[in-house]
């Protein structure tokens, strides 16, 4: 979640002196992961403003089409005259407004701006795209047009808002609430006792039986389906640049009105919200599980083939959106089209505004079974607040009313599955015996309140928790929510003495020994990636019923060439081997430890054992039996001279080999491009194989060279 | 006439050079037979098993066991003991293998995992044991991460599981400050940030003192440190109060007992205490790489 300051200052009165850094700190405390923060229009100078084009020439004798312009700046440029600027963009008119940089100017990436001479003209500073300014993504592809209504000369800095702070927030699982501006204002509110804003807090008509048609046949999978409808719509209003801008610095692309005000609520507020065109709805809207292999038609344009526990929203055709993912392209908003002769804009004019509340896990599902992966299903899946989906739609409306000249009709549907507010139970002193910290019920009240939890009860407290934080279910979440409130950093730090203990057992201390004993003699030990192919099994010359053949097998392997887990130590091994020699390391003896995997065949499909109650020992048997048996080996792998002779420089060479360099001066880590320079051998030395497989045989590893 | 010239010059000159090679040999490589010397070159245990070992005698000297636990692990006890929810998007934060059925059809549907972590250890130790129960489990651990210089989809964890009556979150942190001096010396000390895990229920995010600044580093431009990069605190793992839910799976009373729960990554605990800035270096093998770090570290 990318959280704009300037926005965030709209719901908690933050002191005009905090910094980005300082409430990202006051944020890390308070659990959230604020991963960066981005420091918008850094280095940003002016003067940059708004400025009229007087006139264009087309500069037709270079390699691509250049436009001289005279550009009205006011009197940003001291004179009042038209500013002569050469731009290479196309696509504005004479008339237009634009985004001018004068020269002493800087842009971000230490732009300076001077006048300097090119393409045969002199050009008085630039007309500027949404990239020269950092703007991000507007979808435009040239140069910034802005609404007609802007004077020449106005700055425009503080116009586009182009100097701003956001904060990265790698929001946890359990934080759904926290993918909205709403969420984490309510943080920042509490981690600095200032009263929060809430922007749900809106007036909302009540339900009627004149809004749009809506059923609910699954009211577990949708518990909650408000819709409205806004007629009239001006299909030639276009979003005003602080609803861009906002947009932009929490990472989304401006589209169209309609939906970029869907997404400016949902961000807003957390909740999810579709806009379909009314005209294209056939019918009431109805939510229903999809019939298994329905066809339906995703608006990113991807056909998909339906599963029959997809929830879908449906009209009399059939699917016109799959729940809480995405929306269909059968009812989508229509882009704002001009008609080049008559100048007349046809576009969508009426559409009716979906918010809803849908199961989280069904979401999940869907959204995983046709791996697709939005900003909606991200919140569903995390769970969002059922009780701001009304004022989500009242937010939408609002909007569509204000920005694009549109009636709201008086027919409001809400369909609610009824449902109790949730309550958890806990000892007032829960919290303390968690931490070990004495804070006391008045202390663990307050807190829980600060969380919107309503508190009842002394000794043992009955807490409603709010409809927003789905993951408080249990004693130990309010206790987190206490605890981290307080301050981890706050928490004292007491050393808890386990009962005497029994130390290593028989068996690891074995191993152990096996390792210093191999290191002792001189072997190097090399953990080696578990991971083999069938022909390295044929390579080491396995017979074809050897029982080191039979593999266990992986459905994603990394590469597709080593599907399989060891069955024996010694491809790793001889991989290391191989890559030792062929970086100039000859005398070798390694050893590596550890598991091979080797399938009894008696493996049938592991239980998905319950989790509410300790599984009895006959199922935990029944479990154990679906794995492989994983026993433990030692092999070593030698190849060259076994000894140095007195001296120590230089080892006593079978002819024709080059000599290393003396072991004792190599770096300890040798240098990335080194190593690519030499080439691997493709397989070991006949002799080496050999005493290997004598070594593995006799279950050890023996000094066969020694 | 002039080739002969040019053979005798040659020749002359070949012999001066040749002479003069034979007296530099005679001095520089003549051999001290009274040196002592190794006949047999000296071997490494690799850095990676030998700082496991180390950080769990750390414990095993307090009374710890050390538990251990199969790598091909069953997903019950590597997730759902744990309370991953199938189906939550706690589940996909790791990036799980999964192993083929007996049938060889290409399915995830075995419930067979390669562990993704060692806590499934935990479980084990649990279902093993009556409280109070205190164990490290180190171990190899996978995840479908490809081969980069910080990321290796075989790297290895050690965690650390203590269950009895009325422990608390203070207790955590006294045990990861007591690692910490035990590893880097007087001093040292850590800290916590909340955060999410499934199977911790309160959780944090566990950061140590930067060893090398000691937090100098912060805000003084003139000194920065490049272990901690000058933010004054390292990462270490995750943390926190081992989730009732866990507890009851595993058939311990979560109304009379409570526990704490660490892990970390070896790796990169062995870049940072070692200065190593490749994680490749730690599964090649090159012997060039282990050898200096000897038999213990």
């Amino acid at each position: 979640m990318r959280v704009p300051l300037s926005w965030l200052r709209e719901y908690v009165d933050l002191p005009a002196s905090e910094t980005g850094r300082d409430v990202q700190a006051k944020l890390v405390s308070a659990g959230l992961e604020v991963e960066r923060v981005e420091q918008l229009g850094a280095g940003l100078k002016g003067p940059l403003v708004v400025g009229k084009v007087l006139t264009i020439e087309e500069l037709t004798e270079f390699k691509k089409p250049i436009r001289f312009c005279t550009v009205d700046v006011g009197t940003a440029n001291g004179t009042g005259e038209p500013q002569e600027i050469v731009c290479g963009a196309r696509n504005f008119a004479v008339g237009d407004k634009v985004v001018v940089v004068l020269p002493g100017a800087v842009l971000p990436g230490d732009f300076a701006i001077a006048a300097r001479k090119t393409y045969g003209k002199t050009s008085h500073g630039m007309i500027c795209s949404g990239d020269e300014l950092g703007m991000g993504d507007d979808g435009s592809n040239g140069i910034i047009v802005l609404p007609p209504e802007y004077e020449p000369g106005t700055d425009a800095i503080e116009l586009l808002e182009l100097v701003d702070e956001v904060l990265d927030i790698a929001v946890t699982p359990d934080r759904g609430y926290c993918l909205s501006m709403r969420g984490v204002a309510r943080e920042v509110a509490t981690a600095y006792g200032l009263p929060l804003r809430d922007p749900a807090l809106l007036d909302v008509p009540a339900p009627n039986s004149y809004g749009y048609l809506v059923k609910v046949d699954d009211p577990r999978g949708c518990d909650r389906f408000t819709a409205r409808t806004v007629v009239g719509l001006q299909p030639e209003a276009r979003s005003p640049i602080w609803l861009r801008r906002r947009l932009q610095k929490a990472g989304m692309r401006p589209i169209s009105l309609a939906v970029d005000v869907t997404n400016y609520v949902m961000l807003e507020l957390g909740q999810p919200l579709h806009a379909y065109d009314r005209s294209r709805i056939d019918g009431p809207i109805g939510v229903r599980r999809a019939e298994q292999g329905e066809k339906f038609t995703t608006l990113d344009g991807t056909k998909r083939v339906l599963d029959a526990e997809d929830l879908v929203i449906t009209d009399n055709r059939g699917p016109i959106g799959l729940a809480g993912v995405m929306g269909g392209a059968n009812t989508e908003i229509a882009d704002s089209e001009t008609d080049p002769e008559t100048g007349a804009v046809t576009g969508t004019t009426e559409v009716v505004i979906e918010a809803a509340h849908f199961d989280a896990l069904s979401v999940a599902r869907t959204a995983r079974r046709h791996k697709l992966s939005s900003e909606a299903s991200r919140r569903f899946e995390r769970g969002t607040d059922p009780e701001a989906a009304s004022a989500a739609a009242q937010r939408t409306v609002d909007l569509l009313v204000l920005l694009a000249g549109g009636t709201a009709e008086a027919g409001v549907t809400e369909v609610i599955a009824p449902s109790a507010p949730r309550t958890v139970s806990m000892p007032a002193n829960h919290p303390d015996r968690v931490a070990g910290v004495d804070y006391g019920r008045e202390t663990v009240v307050r807190r829980l309140q600060e969380v919107g939890c309503d508190v009842y009860g002394q000794d043992e407290l009955v807490v409603t928790v709010p409809s927003w934080r789905p993951d408080l279910a249990f004693p130990n979440d309010l206790a987190e929510e206490v605890i981290r409130l307080e301050g981890y950093e706050n928490l004292p730090s007491t050393l808890p003495t386990p009962p005497s203990g029994r130390g290593l057992t028989d068996r690891q201390r074995l191993h152990r020994r096996i390792g210093r004993a191999l290191a002792g003699a001189g072997y190097v030990e090399a953990l080696n990636y578990p991971f083999i192919g069938e022909t390295v099994l044929d390579q080491l010359g396995l017979d074809a019923d050897d029982a080191r053949r039979r593999t266990v097998k992986l459905v994603n392997p990394i590469s597709d060439e080593e599907p399989a887990l060891r069955t024996t130590m010694l491809p790793g091994l001889l991989g290391a081997l191989r890559r030792n020699d062929g970086r100039g390391s000859h005398d070798l003896a390694l050893f590596e430890t550890g598991l091979v995997f080797r399938p009894t065949g008696e493996e049938h499909k592991a239980a998905r054992l319950p989790v509410d109650r300790r599984p009895t020992d006959e199922e935990i048997a029944g479990l154990n039996a679906t794995l492989p048996r994983q026993p433990h080996r030692a092999a070593v792998i030698l190849a060259g001279a076994a000894s140095r002779p007195a001296g120590g420089a230089r080892a006593v060479r079978a002819p024709g080999r080059t000599p290393s360099r003396p072991l004792a001066c190599s770096p300890a880590r040798p240098r990335r491009a080194d190593r690519a320079r030499r080439p691997a051998r493709a397989v070991a030395p006949r002799p080496l194989r050999r005493a290997v497989r004598d070594g593995e045989r006799r279950g050890g590893p023996r000094r066969t060279r020694r | 006439m002039a080739r002969g010239a040019v053979n005798k010059a040659l020749a002359a000159r070949l012999a001066a050079l040749e002479e003069e090679r034979d007296a530099r040999v005679l001095v520089e490589e003549a051999v001290d037979v009274t040196l002592p010397y190794d006949r047999v070159p000296a071997g490494a245990r690799h850095p990676l098993t030998t700082l496991m070992e180390r950080v769990a005698d750390v414990f095993v000297a307090m009374g710890y066991e050390v538990a251990e636990g199969p790598e091909v692990e069953a997903e019950w006890f590597n997730f759902d003991a744990l309370n991953f929810v199938p189906d939550h998007p706690a589940r996909q934060m790791q990036d799980t293998f999964f192993v083929q059925g007996a049938d060889g059809a290409r399915n995830d549907e075995s419930g067979v995992v390669l562990r993704t972590h060692t806590s499934p250890v935990q479980a084990r130790a649990l279902l093993d044991r009556e409280p109070p129960v205190y164990v490290v489990c180190p171990g190899r651990v996978y995840r479908t991460d490809e081969l980069d210089a910080t990321h290796t989809p075989v790297f290895h964890q050690i965690e650390l599981l203590a269950v009895d009556e009325g422990l608390t979150m203070a207790d955590l942190k006294g045990t990861l400050d007591h690692m910490v001096q035990a590893l880097f010396g007087e001093g040292m000390k850590t800290r916590l940030r909340p955060n999410y895990f499934p199977f911790t229920e309160p959780s944090a995010e566990m950061d140590m003192v930067c060893y090398v600044c000691r937090g100098e580093s912060v805000g003084n431009p003139d000194r920065p440190c490049r272990t901690c990069g000058s933010e004054g605190w390292i990462e270490l793992g995750g943390c926190g109060m081992v989730n009732p839910k866990v507890l009851t799976a595993c058939g311990v009373d979560p109304a009379k007992y409570s526990g704490f729960a660490f892990g970390f990554g070896i790796e990169r605990m062995l870049m940072f205490r070692h200065n190593v800035e490749d994680m490749r270096d730690m599964v090649e093998g090159d012997v060039r790489f282990t050898r200096p770090f000897g038999m213990e570290i």
